[in-house]
């Protein structure tokens, strides 16, 4: 028997406590539901449903291709030189971000007067535009332009930065270090100050060097925080644009080009939506594999206190 | 959560959701709200269309027209973006090297019909020269408004401090030829000031070159537009000329070398006549206006053009072709005539360009601005224009760099963009 029917006139409330609670909890998700659905979902399914597609803006015709535009990937002459310099931007930076960072970090790890203003000013460049960090940067990029009127003092004639392949390349990784690096070793800053002090005391009580004391101790503490940052800034780097389409143009040639640059050419520049989408599925499956692959390692590298 | 929260956090969820769903909500009424992306800010430009409009209102009380500056570096880009984003302009200005691609899209609509039948239009005053590219089978889809011939405009002060003879004396000695062009902006740029800007360029925009390599008879690709001119001989003789006179003499600024001729930096430019307006009006340098050098193909000019064409099968596309006709009617095409060289014959005078183009000489108007649109040939475009363009450009880059292999890398250029023509 139910309740209906055992008491029709003490009919129980719909609006019973747990309910109010899922009710308001689900009220509260609700923007950043909303958000995730309508800026992440649902442009992620609508790309993968454009790659299968034909899309000329112009004469607004949009075909089923199938998957044709899959095809032109494995015989796009450009793509392997563009997934190069993707892979050499990334590593780049990945490594001398990361080193950097960590280098500072140490530096900056010391109880002395005022070092809180060096660690400001190395994490000042993180909270500049990056637009005009980079316009700047292009400025002082230029064949006349301030670096090399600097090395000009040294006697040094320096290149022409921005124009010449391996140059370029060097640059716009640099540039992209300089703005980021203080982030990065701002994490690290806080993950050696968490490294519990007495591992030092009884390791110099052993006598170990402070070399050794680094690698034995201070390296497997933070290595969390280097799986961390070494996860946001290669993903980070995937997705480098401003900083090229200021600097270089993805030139000289096709040696700064980058996937995410290439895909906006050819999406926004060429009109080629159905292909640009299948170039940012590839780019969306490069990203999810490398963190996927990082994620695993972190079972085999990462250390754990408990 | 008591009731009265549960019921005030759901008025103001409501409150955030109802407008955006109802704003979507369109109120049909009578009332034409006309767009046009253009890539002009100047603020006189504007003052005119908006003249132009307010002229139109006069018969057409419930249309008003709007004009939407967009960036001109990514002009055809934000074009384009907006028309995949379902919220295309009802007319758009349109770049000459982008013609073939909107003309053959079927993305505009055409406009012979209504022009001709349009009282006092008169379309049979537009020069065919002005209309070929605009036209597909007869029927024209874009208007030219601006058919501006490159020239070069010259800092007289910093040629004859460099102790050179100016281009005007040279052009009555007969002597106005590149060698001499070149070899004045090489005496000026050892005399510590630039020698000539090739406005736009950039070691970028590898098309502002025609106005060079013309002169020697060259062209990116052939008249049919299928096949590369990069490895032929007039444009291989036209490259090793200039890659001598930037990294040999140093007569043009060197790559990623920013130098203005209008803020008195330069000995001489190369750009489009309208730039005109650049000219500084506080504490001029003497300047003047000459047609492009004769190259070793002899005289010849280029020309820059902009149309404006109205989108097809939108819902106001037939008050747009009508604002259209309206706009480039005899009377307002002379008055767009003072920022914009007309496609006209009646306007293509030295009497009704003079009065409008005060800043010009007599002299300077019928030598460069006239005799230009007459014996011009417009900048080549092409269908797909945008990834030739830049095919081209990364091949280009191998180019500028002082021991460049000139014919080996404008061969790496046709074996580029060969199958992109070919399409």
């Amino acid at each position: 028997m139910t309740d209906h029917s055992a008491a029709p006139n003490q009919k129980r409330p719909f609006w019973t406590i747990a309910r109010k609670d899922a009710a308001a909890g689900f009220l509260f998700i609700a923007p950043q539901t909303l958000g995730i659905i309508t800026f992440v979902l649902v442009p992620l399914g609508l790309v993968f449903y454009y790659s299968m597609h034909e899309w000329n803006v112009l004469a607004s015709t949009f075909t089923f291709v199938g998957d044709a535009n899959y095809q032109m990937l494995l015989r796009d002459p450009n793509l392997p030189p563009v997934l190069l310099a993707s892979a050499i931007f990334s590593a780049g930076l990945v490594v001398l971000n990361l080193s950097l960072a960590l280098l500072l970090a140490v530096l900056l790890d010391q109880k002395l007067k005022g070092i809180v203003v060096f660690r400001t000013l190395f994490f000042s460049p993180v909270v500049v535009s990056l637009v005009a960090w980079t316009i700047v940067w292009s400025f002082l990029l230029q064949a006349n332009g301030g670096i090399n009127g600097i090395l000009a003092v040294f006697g040094i004639e320096g290149p022409n930065w921005l124009r010449t392949p391996t140059t370029a390349m060097i640059s716009v990784v640099v540039v992209q270090v300089f703005k980021n690096v203080g982030l990065n070793m701002i994490l690290f800053l806080a993950a050696l100050q968490g490294v519990p002090k007495e591992l030092y005391e009884a390791a110099r009580v052993d006598g170990a060097s402070p070399f050794k004391q680094f690698r034995r101790i201070t390296l497997p503490m933070i290595s969390p925080t280097i799986l961390l940052t070494s996860i946001i800034t290669i993903v980070g780097s995937l997705q480098v644009f401003a900083q090229i389409a200021i600097l270089t143009k993805g030139g000289p040639g096709v040696s700064t080009t980058v996937l995410v640059y290439y895909l906006y050419q050819q999406a926004f520049q060429f009109n080629f939506f159905g292909y640009g989408s299948t170039l940012s599925i590839l780019l969306f499956l490069i990203v999810a594999v490398l963190t996927f692959i990082q994620w695993q390692m972190r079972k085999r590298i990462v250390f754990y206190e408990n | 959560m008591t009731r009265l929260a549960m019921l005030k956090a759901t008025a103001a969820s409501a409150g955030i959701l109802l407008p955006l769903a109802w704003g979507g909500v369109a109120w049909a009424q009578d009332a034409v709200n006309l767009r046009m992306t253009i890539w002009s800010a100047n603020e006189a430009h504007l003052a005119l269309f908006n003249e132009i409009a307010e002229g139109f209102k006069a018969t057409h009380p419930n249309v008003s027209v709007t004009f939407e500056p967009l960036p001109f570096e990514n002009y055809t880009t934000t074009l384009t973006t907006q028309i995949a984003g379902g919220n295309p302009p009802d007319l758009a200005w349109i770049f000459e090297t982008s013609a073939a691609d909107f003309v053959n899209s079927g993305a505009l609509a055409p406009l012979t019909e209504a022009f001709t039948n349009t009282e006092g239009y008169d379309l049979a005053d537009v020069t065919e020269a002005a209309t070929a590219l605009w036209t597909r089978d007869s029927q024209l889809y874009a208007y030219p408004f601006s058919t501006s011939p490159f020239a070069v405009f010259v800092n007289n002060d910093l040629v004859t401090a460099a102790g050179a003879k100016t281009p005007a004396e040279l052009i009555a000695a007969g002597e106005w030829t590149w060698d001499n062009a070149l070899a004045t902006a090489k005496a000026v740029a050892d005399n510590g000031k630039d020698g000539l800007v090739i406005r736009d360029f950039n070691y970028q925009t590898w098309q502002n070159l025609t106005a060079f390599w013309r002169g020697w008879g060259a062209n990116a690709w052939s008249e049919d537009g299928k096949t590369c001119g990069f490895t032929e001989q007039p444009m291989v003789d036209a490259m090793t000329r200039l890659h001598q006179a930037i990294f040999v003499d140093g007569a043009l600024p060197g790559p990623g070398e920013n130098v203005d001729f209008f803020a008195g930096d330069a000995a001489m430019t190369i750009t489009q006549i309208s730039r005109a307006s650049l000219l500084p009006k506080d504490d001029p340098f003497d300047w003047d206006l000459v047609p492009l050098p004769e190259g070793p193909a002899g005289a010849y000019s280029v020309i820059g053009q902009a149309a404006v064409g109205a989108f097809a099968n939108r819902p106001n596309t037939d008050v747009a072709v009508e604002f259209l006709g309206y706009m480039t009617n005899p009377e307002n095409s002379e008055k767009l005539a003072q920022f914009f060289p007309p496609a006209r014959a009646s306007l293509l005078n030295a009497e009704t360009l003079g009065k409008t183009n005060p800043l010009l000489a007599p002299e300077q108007i019928e030598n460069v601005v006239i005799a230009g649109i007459s014996n011009g040939k417009v900048i080549a475009g092409h269908t797909n224009f945008a990834q030739i363009q830049q095919t081209i450009r990364a091949s280009l880059d191998g180019l500028w760099v002082a021991d460049a292999d000139v014919p080996a890398v404008l061969a790496s250029v046709c074996q580029g963009v060969s199958p992109l023509l070919m399409r």
